[in-house]
């Protein structure tokens, strides 16, 4: 099988840290976010991916190669020329999507979740419908798109974007199985699959949705990405525990590379990952945070809800809150305030920060 | 044979320096580690002749301060009263009332001091100044240059270069008048008495005149800056004796922490083994750093530069304390970060807690500038300053406390910002 990951342009959403570094190879959970996606494919037997992406990057690029060795699949680039939304790059990939014949995979590349594949390929196979969407449910489906369908087969009806009275609690996932006749309905142009082609699609009864069990996040901003983080830990207690760090000073769902040093008296957790080669030196408080490769928190910091960039110094009796970033590089000397605060990279921070703002 | 007076005012005064001297009168603030006024005692003590210092205001016999005046008499060698105005009298009408007390003795010059400013207090220099420049009856005010605008909020003063005579005394003035302004230390000779008592006999004479007086107006109230400096500028009376020594007044909690640094700076030169200095097993000092040796301060801490830390405080492991003041019986658990705060009597800071401030510090790029006095709101937002615990506060663990005022026996249970907390 086949699968098409919508990579897209710049990740200016998840920035400062992917302007050190392409989006899909940002580490969540200690591994690039692509990883995530790319092993859940090939566990359900996809062999070829086609990454879509509007801007090329070298770096992206020798990884991909790399990951073709690790894994044993292989990784294209379809490189657009302008963005082309969430179908122009279906259309663009058009020989490669539709060689095999078979139904092939579509996913946004920002989505993290338990990746239920080989459920979603059995399932579209099972209704013979043209396309499957995966749907998540949400406490508060005002905020989106909702998905409208029959309870018993799962055909979609309808979708209603921002509903103001309730019609469905579940929201489109954004991963997707299609036969290769969905590529008739799609030009090569600018296109949104969500508005212009899936409303037909379901006006036809092409479409069905299956319910995604577990989480699910959109990971695509520090603040969902830390959420998503959380989420994935509790996933991981269910179904790895051994993966996680324990002992003490380590509190809740934690997790640390085996290359990264912590010192003593600290309190780690929960909902913290730690990167390779990070140095956590005595005394540091850090709770809901990703600690990225390389980075050294010194001692007697606290630390909560931040994103910690890869390279970092951060000095000590630092308090860093409220979803702080730093970028790749960043110093943050010795007993500073950051409140929020996005730091670009290759900064020398030497004032506190009390209010919510980007450091440039 | 001298004397000197110190003025320490009373409880409806130093409103500025809450919700602190709810618990301890102003004087008696620790600043460096001792009581305010203690400095100035030690400065009177030391002047050759020094016979008796007395201690006046309208406090209500306390013993907090009868304890303070036994111990400095005990340690200073010297008799120290207290004198208890029957009523608020002004810095003039206090010294009046009980001029005979003064008197006694037979002294030939008296010095006159506030107890809210902090100073080198160069009183043998005042001494010598009058010696050389006026005559032995003139009196001398002490006087320091300010910035042009910083100086309207002072007694501003305009002298002969030559003679260095007062001639003119505005207090306070709207325009700018000079910018030399007054410390609030002077040096008097007992004739000063018959120029308060001119001002004493107008004021009788002008209630007399004014019918209705509605009791508040006394005789009695007499003003020494407002009533008789200016009278006395330009009769050949009064002079100025300027100095480039540090001073400062300590009217806000904020100026204590800036008041400290200077006498912290002062003790390397006059009172090295009251600095606390790195030793094996000890913590790690930087800069100026007072503890009283009852505190116990775990080997790991960083103190300072310019911090005080007071009796029976205990500091943990990991602490980190910059730029404040912490009183007596309180307690830092590790890793908490205090920065521009005064920790008030028996408050609990919880571990990797982080209690900041905004220093209100000079401009440091201006050698004239004074620390401004504040006003606690501006446009209706707490002005940035220093953070204060009062007495018995507890602040939980983990938390952030910035720019903000939390009144006595407090128990926070979340972070704040920029409040004051009733």
């Amino acid at each position: 099988m086949r699968a098409l990951i919508l990579v897209g342009g710049y990740g200016t959403r998840l920035r400062p840290l992917t302007l050190s570094t392409p989006k899909p190879l940002v580490e969540f959970c200690n591994k690039a976010l692509l990883l995530h996606q790319l092993e859940a494919l090939r566990q359900a037997g996809v062999s070829h991916v086609v990454l879509a992406v509007s801007y090329m990057s070298e770096v992206l690029e020798a990884a991909m190669r790399e990951q073709e060795q690790r894994l044993g699949i292989r990784i294209s680039l379809s490189h657009e020329k302008e963005p082309l939304g969430t179908a122009g790059p279906l259309a663009l990939a058009r020989d490669l999507l539709a060689e095999d014949g078979e139904p092939f995979f579509v996913l946004n590349s920002d989505v993290i979740c338990e990746f239920p594949f080989t459920a979603l390929a059995c399932f579209h196979r099972h209704h013979g419908g043209e396309g499957s969407l995966v749907v998540t449910r949400v406490e508060e489906p005002a905020k989106y798109g909702v998905v409208v369908s029959e309870p018993e087969t799962g055909r979609i009806c309808r979708f209603v974007e921002k509903p103001r009275v309730f019609v469905s609690n579940k929201i489109n996932a954004g991963l997707y199985i299609f036969s290769p006749g969905i590529l008739r309905r799609i030009q090569l142009r600018p296109t949104s699959i969500e508005k212009e082609i899936f409303p037909a699609m379901a006006q036809e009864g092409q479409l069905y949705a299956m319910e995604l069990q577990g989480f699910w996040m959109d990971i695509g901003q520090p603040k969902d990405f830390l959420t998503g983080m959380c989420m994935y830990l509790q996933a991981l207690r269910a179904q790895h525990p051994e993966r996680l760090h324990s002992g003490p000073g380590i509190v809740g769902n934690v997790l640390v590379d085996p290359s990264a040093k912590i010192g003593a008296n600290c309190i780690i957790g929960p909902n913290v990952t730690i990167g390779a080669g990070v140095v956590v030196e005595d005394g540091v408080r850090i709770k809901r945070c990703t600690v990225l490769k390389g980075a050294r928190i010194r001692s007697h910091s606290w630390l909560e809800s931040c994103i910690v960039g890869w390279s970092c110094s951060v000095g000590q009796w630092v308090r860093m809150e409220n979803v702080t970033v730093l970028g790749e590089d960043v110093i943050v000397n010795d007993e500073l305030y950051l409140n929020g605060a996005n730091v670009l990279p290759h900064k020398s921070i030497a004032e506190s920060v009390p209010e919510p703002r980007i450091i440039m | 044979m001298l004397k000197a007076v110190i003025l320490i005012g009373g409880p409806q005064k130093g409103t500025r320096f809450r919700p602190l001297s709810f618990e301890v009168p102003k004087p008696l603030f620790p600043v460096a580690g001792v009581p305010m006024v203690q400095h100035h005692i030690e400065a009177c003590a030391k002047v050759p002749g020094m016979k008796e210092i007395l201690l006046m205001g309208f406090y209500q016999p306390h013993e907090a301060l009868s304890r303070f005046l036994v111990s400095a008499q005990h340690e200073f060698k010297i008799p120290i009263r207290y004198l208890q105005e029957y009523a608020a009298l002004g810095t003039g009408g206090g010294i009046y009332h009980f001029r005979d007390q003064i008197l006694s003795g037979g002294p030939e010059a008296f010095f006159v001091l506030n107890a809210d400013v902090c100073s080198e207090f160069p009183l043998q220099e005042m001494l010598d100044f009058r010696q050389q420049h006026g005559d032995m009856h003139s009196f001398v005010i002490l006087g320091t240059t300010a910035n042009r605008t910083q100086a309207l909020n002072y007694g501003c003063i305009v002298a002969n270069a030559d003679t260095h005579e007062v001639l003119h005394y505005v207090e306070k003035p709207s325009t700018f008048v000079s910018e030399i302004i007054n410390c609030g230390i002077y040096l008097f000779t007992p004739t000063i008495f018959q120029h308060i008592g001119n001002v004493f006999q107008r004021n009788q004479q002008e209630l007399v005149l004014e019918e209705n007086s509605n009791g508040w107006h006394r005789a009695e109230v007499i003003r020494l800056e407002q009533d008789v400096f200016t009278a006395l500028a330009g009769s050949g009376k009064l002079y100025v004796y300027k100095t480039d020594g540090f001073w400062s007044q300590i009217k806000s909690a904020g100026s204590a922490i800036y008041a400290s640094r200077l006498y912290l700076n002062q003790y390397s030169q006059c009172h090295p083994e009251r600095l606390a200095q790195n030793k094996p097993g000890g913590p790690i000092i930087r800069g100026n750093v007072y503890i009283h040796p009852t505190a116990s301060i775990d080997s790991s801490a960083v103190l300072g530069p310019n911090v005080s830390i007071g009796k029976g405080v205990t500091v943990g492991a990991g602490v980190r304390v910059r730029e404040s003041i912490v009183l007596h019986g309180a307690s830092l658990h590790d890793h908490t970060c205090v920065l521009n705060t005064i920790v008030g009597w028996d408050s609990t800071i919880g571990r990797w807690a982080r209690v900041e401030g905004t220093p209100s510090d000079p401009n440091p790029n201006d050698p004239y500038a004074k620390i401004d006095s504040e006003t606690l709101f501006r446009d209706g937002q707490l002005t940035p300053s220093i953070t204060i615990l009062g007495c018995s506060v507890t602040i939980p663990a983990e938390v952030v406390i910035l720019n903000s005022i939390v009144l006595p026996h407090k128990e926070l249970s979340r972070s704040y910002k920029n409040q004051i907390i009733l």
